[in-house]
């Protein structure tokens, strides 16, 4: 890209061109982001309407498709209330910190073969750092909010965040082992050939572990106690108004969408094409798979009762860890033998 | 130029919040800015090349051991003048320890190890350089026994932190979450047949 443009505007320096490329390429990302993530509050109310018989939104414009606009503006335009006890600058730090890393995390995601803004080595590594950060916003924010409720949900929340990391680390050090790297591009394309290369097979539980500790990560139903609407209110956001409050939304539902895509390109074969001779591999099916995954989230939300907390500890250290450690000697048995096609 | 702008960032970065952790009241703050000091040692790791140790530094110590300490730090409600009141007491020894670790880095940093010659900068790797590969092979290869004994080391530390907590007080309730899901509807559920009251 840099080599198209620059005949154009060859009194510019190379860095400054640079630079300007690269936030081009960020705000090729973000701006359908943010998009997705207006139609997706959208998407749920509406779903979770249908699920539980009611219309959901419908005033604004046809269907109700212009709520996630009037919604937009409602929060943009509200006062934000700080408190009087309240630490100010970690208040307002607290809702970047919670959405700076579910933007950052975006940056190794490969959409295809070609198409990915950074294509680094240690792409799986950098989103475990990135997801892990993510807690800080939460933490911060109840403490800094000087409010019982709001330390309370950011109580629940860390120690949750802090059991589902490991679970959530251990399977993704499966998915590792079977691609053999830790470049999420790689990782793809170690489970080309058919349907029954991808990961999701030999790694079945680690794929289910994957994918419940992502929605304990992300803070939704069932386990999300740290919000408890019924118990704490709002938990670690309850004195948040505004455009603070819909920073820490926008995080929370950017996060739901990585963590709907990383389970469709780690176990699920990515941008790979299910029947290779009917349509070839495709950005579309990257986007259904991430689809399918993104409407779980909601079904879910819509389905389960919300587990109690100590249950959601006990699910945590002592189901989901052992389940994922004694899959990866497993694994290592399959990867010693040379097992199915995908360890050959 | 750029590099070396990059680098005298983070580097100032750093030793200002490392200076600001010890020097800040709040002991909450001052987790916070040993957070924001490891995170920009991780900058000054990654332009040295090193990707892998860059972000398992932030995923180790930032994402996982700082939130655990900052959990402890808002739970307890520390009393700054308390701690402050040995503070001239102490104060010999304090600058003692400063004096013996400063020594120590001008030594090592000063010496012949670190200075360009013995250690010239490194060259930069091609793209299919995998940095977390070659840690990996000198790691389960030359030092396998160093990283076996650390990791039974820590398995000590984690057994014996689960002993120290693993306290059964008498006449406490716990619920069998296994006998929970085996209940029938038989086991708990009786329908009678009653005469309608008149």
């Amino acid at each position: 890209m840099i080599e198209t443009l620059a005949p154009y505007v060859p009194w510019l320096p190379e860095e400054l061109l640079y630079l300007i490329v690269t936030l081009i390429k960020v705000m090729v990302i973000l701006i359908p982001l943010f998009v997705i993530v207006a139609y997706y509050t959208y998407a749920e109310r509406k779903i979770i309407g249908y699920m539980q018989i009611r219309i959901g939104p419908n005033r604004v414009g046809p269907k109700g498709l212009f709520q996630p606009f009037a919604d937009m503006f409602k929060l943009m335009f509200k006062e934000i209330i700080i408190p009087t006890n309240a630490n100010k600058y970690l208040f307002i730090i607290a809702p970047v910190l919670a959405f700076a890393p579910a933007m950052g995390a975006w940056a190794v995601i490969p959409f295809n073969d070609t198409l990915v803004f950074s294509n680094i080595n240690a792409g799986l590594l950098y989103i475990l750092a990135m997801t892990s950060l993510g807690v800080y916003g939460v933490i911060i924010a109840g403490w800094a909010s000087n409010s019982k409720y709001a330390l309370l949900g950011a109580m629940r929340s860390a120690a949750q965040i802090v059991a589902y990391e490991i679970a959530m680390g251990f399977a993704l050090v499966g998915v590792l082992m079977a691609g053999g790297s830790l470049n999420l591009g790689d990782i793809v394309n170690a489970q080309a050939g058919s349907m029954y290369n991808w990961f999701f097979i030999p790694l079945f539980p680690l794929f289910i572990v994957y994918f419940i500790a992502g929605l304990a990560e992300t803070n939704r139903a069932p386990f999300d106690v740290a919000e408890g609407e019924s118990e704490i209110v709002a938990g670690f956001h309850v004195e948040y108004s505004g455009m603070t409050f819909a920073v820490f939304f926008l995080g929370e539902y950017a996060n739901m969408i990585l963590i709907s895509m990383l389970t469709a390109l780690l176990f699920l074969g990515g941008w790979l094409s299910p029947f290779p001779s009917l349509m070839g591999d495709s950005i579309l099916w990257l986007f259904l798979k991430t689809g399918f995954f993104m409407l779980l989230f909601l079904w879910f939300r819509a389905t389960f009762p919300r587990y109690r907390y100590d249950q959601i500890m006990r699910l945590g250290w002592k189901v989901l860890i052992p389940v994922t450690i004694v899959w990866l000697v497993v694994e290592g048995i399959f990867v010693y033998y040379n097992v199915g096609p995908w360890f050959a | 130029m750029l590099e070396s702008l990059i680098f005298y960032f983070f580097a100032s970065l750093t030793v200002i919040s490392a200076a600001t952790v010890v020097t800040v009241r709040n002991p909450v703050h001052s987790a916070l800015f040993l957070v924001l000091t490891f995170f920009s040692t991780a900058f000054i790791w990654m332009l040295l090349e090193a990707e892998f140790l860059a972000i398992s530094l932030v995923l180790v110590y930032v994402g996982a051991v700082m939130v655990l300490f900052l959990f402890v730090v808002m739970m307890l409600d520390i009393n700054i003048a308390r701690i402050r009141e040995g503070f001239i007491k102490f104060l010999p020894v304090g600058i003692a320890l400063a004096l013996v670790m400063f020594g120590l880095i001008y030594y090592v940093v000063s010496g012949d190890q670190f200075s360009l010659e013995s250690m010239p900068a490194p060259v930069a790797k091609s793209a299919e350089y995998s940095n977390t590969k070659e840690l990996g092979m000198v790691l389960y290869t030359e030092y396998v026994f160093a990283f076996e004994i650390a990791a039974v080391i820590l398995l000590v530390a984690i057994i014996a932190a689960i002993s120290l907590t693993l306290r059964r007080r008498p006449g406490t309730r716990y619920q069998n979450p296994s006998v929970q899901m085996k209940v029938q509807k038989q086991d708990r559920l009786r329908i009678i047949k009653m005469e309608a009251e008149k």
